[in-house]
C-alpha cells in the first residue's frame, strides 16, 4: 500500500507562506482537522495533496490565537474553517463567505472545545 | 437593475436523501449565489470515540452512513492496523475488497434511481432500485445485513465467504451486468434525458482541481484522481482503469458513475478468480499509539480517517473527512448561472450524502 | 440521439410479476445470517457481564444480585457483538426482526444458572 505522508509542524506566523508555496507547486487541499491535545491547546493539520503523496502541516495553538485564513489560496476551505469555529472555537480572520457560528448550529457552543470540558470537570 | 429574491432550496425536499439547505439567491430565474447551510443531522460521532473502546468504535463508524456504511468500517480497521503494525490475512483483504465494490454498486445505483426521480423519469427509479435489490440480497446472504454489514473488524473480518458462494455470486453477476447495461443505455442515449443534463452545471478541469472536488465530480471534469490506485487492501493486485470524461457537466459525471458500476464487476470477478485460502482474522492484544492518516475511495470520492491514540483502549481523537464535505465550494460554483428547474438536477449529480458530512 | 430507449423494459415490466413483496400479508425475505433479534438463554449465563460492557448502543444491563439480564430493544443495534464475546455462549441471533409495539420499554430475563456443586473440584488438586 503506497499511502506515503509526512507531518511538518511549523509557527503560526509561517502558515500562509507555507501554503502559497504548496500552491505553486500544484497541490490540492485534502483537509484542514483539529485535535484537541491539552486543557486550551489544539493542534491543526492541514493537508495536501499531489499524486497521491500527503505532505501535512501542523500548527499548535490555543483558542484565543488568532488563526489566518487561506481561503485566499484555496477558494474551498471556508466549509472546514467554519467547520472548526463552531466546533472548537478557533478564531479563524477572514475567510471569504463567513457564517459567524451559524454553519453548524448545536445546542452547546464549541462542543468540543474548552468549554465543555471545563464543565464535565465541575 | 433586476430585483433580487431569495428562494430556500432544503432541508426537506423530494431529492434529498439527507437534509442540507441552500439559500439561492435568484434574479428572474437564474440563480446568482448560493449559500450552502448544513448542521441538520450532527450526531457528534467524534466525540463518541473518547468515550467506546477502539475495537466497538467500529461499529460505530459504520453507522455514519446508510449508503457508504461498509468503507467506514473498512476504512477505519485499515487505518488502527496501520497504526498497530498489524498484518491482515490476505483472504481478510481479498473479502473486504469485494464487499467493498458490492457496496459501490449498490450506492451507485441508489444514485441513478434518485437522479431518474429528479428530473421527473419515475419508471426508470423503479428499475434501477429493482437491479439494486439483487445487490442487497447478495450483501445480506454473505453478511447479514442488507445496508449495515457489521463484518470488519480489527485484524480482519468477521465473516467468512464459502468458495462455493463465491462461485455463485460470479454467475449471478454476468445477468446482473446485462440489465446494468439496459438500464445505463437508457440514461446515456435517451433524448430527453440528454436535454436535461447536457451543459447543465459545468465545472471545469482548473475549478475542479483547486476548489478540491474528488469523487465522480472531479473524474467527470477530467481530474483523474482514485485513490484505489494506492493499493489498499487487495487493490494492488487488481487490473481497473479509472474512468475519466472531459466535459464536466451533469451528463459526464453520471457517464462516470455509469462506467464505474461495470468496472466494479470486473474487479469483483477478478477477485473471486484470485482469492487465496486461509484464515479471514488474527488476534488483536495492546492499543494504538501513534496516528496516522488513512484515505480511501467511497462511492462519492476520497475519503479521510485520521486517527490518533495515546496508547489506551480509548482513541484520543477519529476525524473523518467525507467526500461530500470538499464537495459543497465545487457545488456553490457550479450552481450559479443556472436556472432554477435545474437545481436538483445538479445538486444531486454531486451525490450528496450529508449524513456522512456532519456526522 | 434516441427515442423509446425505455420501451423494452418497461413493456417487460409490465408483463412480469411485480418485483415487492405483499408484506405483512407475505413474510419478509430472511436468509441464514440476517440479523433479527437477540435469544437469551437463562440457564447458561454465568453472570460476567462481558455483554454489558462490549454493547457500543449501551442496550444490555445485567444485576448480579438480582439474578436479571435485561435488554432494551429499541437501544440494540443488532451487531452481534454480544454474541461473539460471550464465552459460554449463552446469546444467539435469530433472523426474525422483534415485532413491533406501542409501548417502549426493557426485556427482563432471569438467570437460572446454578454453577456445578464445588467439594468435586477442590479435591483434585490436593491429590
Amino acid at each position: 500500500m503506497k499511502q506515503e505522508q509526512t507531518i511538518i509542524p511549523i509557527e503560526v506566523g509561517r502558515l500562509i507562506g507555507s501554503v502559497e508555496q504548496f500552491r505553486n507547486e500544484g497541490y490540492r487541499l485534502a483537509q484542514i482537522g483539529c485535535t484537541k491535545v491539552g486543557d486550551n491547546s489544539f493542534e491543526i493539520n492541514y493537508s495536501f495533496d499531489k499524486d497521491f503523496v500527503l505532505q501535512n502541516l501542523r500548527i499548535t495553538v490555543t483558542a484565543e490565537t488568532e488563526v489566518p485564513s487561506i481561503t485566499g489560496m484555496y477558494w474551498g476551505a471556508f466549509v472546514y474553517e467554519n467547520e472548526m469555529h463552531d466546533l472548537f472555537g478557533i478564531q479563524v480572520k477572514g475567510i471569504n463567505i463567513d457564517f459567524k457560528g451559524t454553519f453548524i448550529r448545536t445546542a452547546i457552543r464549541y462542543p468540543f472545545g474548552v468549554s465543555v470540558a471545563k464543565e464535565e470537570k465541575k | 437593475m433586476t430585483k433580487q429574491i431569495i428562494v430556500p432550496f432544503g432541508p426537506q425536499h423530494p431529492v434529498l436523501p439527507e437534509p442540507i439547505h441552500l439559500d439561492l439567491v435568484l434574479e428572474d430565474e437564474k440563480v446568482v449565489d448560493v449559500i450552502p447551510s448544513i448542521g441538520y443531522i450532527h450526531r457528534g460521532f467524534e466525540k463518541l470515540v473518547e468515550k467506546r473502546e477502539f475495537t466497538e468504535y467500529v461499529f460505530i463508524a459504520e453507522r455514519t452512513c446508510g449508503i457508504c456504511s461498509f468503507i467506514h468500517g473498512a476504512t477505519y480497521c485499515q487505518g488502527i492496523e496501520q497504526i498497530m503494525g498489524i498484518q491482515v490475512p490476505e483472504r481478510a483483504d481479498y473479502l473486504r475488497t469485494i464487499w467493498s465494490e458490492y457496496s459501490r454498486l449498490h450506492s451507485h445505483l441508489l444514485w441513478l434511481g434518485l437522479y431518474a426521480d429528479s428530473f421527473g423519469f419515475e419508471n426508470l427509479f423503479m428499475n434501477a432500485w429493482r437491479i439494486r435489490e439483487r445487490i442487497l440480497d447478495v450483501m445480506e446472504q454473505t453478511t447479514g445485513g442488507r445496508v449495515i454489514q457489521g463484518s470488519c473488524k480489527v485484524g480482519g473480518v468477521r465473516k467468512d465467504i464459502s468458495n462455493a458462494k463465491l462461485a455463485e455470486m460470479s454467475r449471478d453477476l454476468d445477468s446482473i451486468r446485462k440489465e446494468m447495461e439496459e438500464l445505463t443505455t437508457v440514461f446515456l442515449k435517451d433524448d430527453t434525458v440528454i436535454h436535461r443534463t447536457r451543459n447543465v452545471g459545468v465545472l471545469s478541469r482548473q475549478d475542479a482541481y483547486h476548489l478540491g472536488a474528488v469523487g465522480p465530480t472531479a473524474r467527470g471534469s477530467g481530474v483523474a484522481i482514485d485513490l484505489r490506485k494506492t493499493g489498499y487492501a487487495a487493490y494492488s493486485e487488481l487490473d481497473f482503469p479509472v474512468v475519466t470524461d472531459s466535459c464536466g457537466d451533469c451528463y459526464s459525471r453520471c457517464l462516470v458513475r455509469c462506467k464505474e458500476l461495470f468496472t466494479s464487476v470486473d474487479i469483483i470477478q477478478q477477485a473471486i478468480a484470485k482469492i487465496p485460502d486461509g484464515p479471514v482474522d488474527v488476534k488483536v492484544t495492546g492499543a494504538p499509539n501513534g496516528e496516522f492518516f488513512m484515505r480511501a475511495e467511497q462511492p462519492r470520492g476520497e475519503l479521510v480517517h485520521y486517527l490518533k491514540g495515546n496508547g489506551t483502549k480509548f482513541l484520543v481523537r477519529s476525524r473523518i473527512r467525507t467526500p461530500t464535505l470538499t464537495n459543497i465550494p465545487p457545488l456553490v460554483k457550479m450552481l450559479q448561472g443556472c436556472d432554477l428547474a435545474d437545481v436538483p438536477v445538479i445538486v444531486l449529480s454531486i451525490d450528496p450524502c450529508i449524513s456522512c458530512t456532519e456526522r | 440521439m434516441g427515442f423509446f430507449e425505455m420501451t423494452k423494459t418497461a413493456l417487460r415490466t409490465v408483463l412480469s410479476r411485480p418485483a415487492t413483496i405483499l408484506y405483512p400479508a407475505q413474510a419478509a425475505k430472511r436468509t441464514p445470517l440476517t440479523r433479527g433479534h437477540i435469544v437469551f438463554d437463562g440457564s447458561r449465563c454465568i453472570s460476567c457481564s462481558i455483554c454489558q460492557r462490549k454493547c457500543p448502543a449501551q442496550a444490555i444491563v445485567l444485576s448480579k444480585e438480582a439474578k436479571s439480564w435485561q435488554i432494551d430493544r429499541f437501544r440494540c443495534v443488532m451487531c452481534s457483538s454480544c454474541v461473539d464475546t460471550c464465552p459460554s455462549k449463552c446469546l444467539s441471533m435469530d433472523p426474525v426482526y422483534t415485532a413491533p409495539t406501542s409501548a417502549k420499554g426493557v426485556e427482563v430475563f432471569t438467570i437460572t444458572y446454578v454453577k456445578p456443586p464445588k467439594p468435586e473440584k477442590k479435591e483434585e488438586p490436593k491429590q
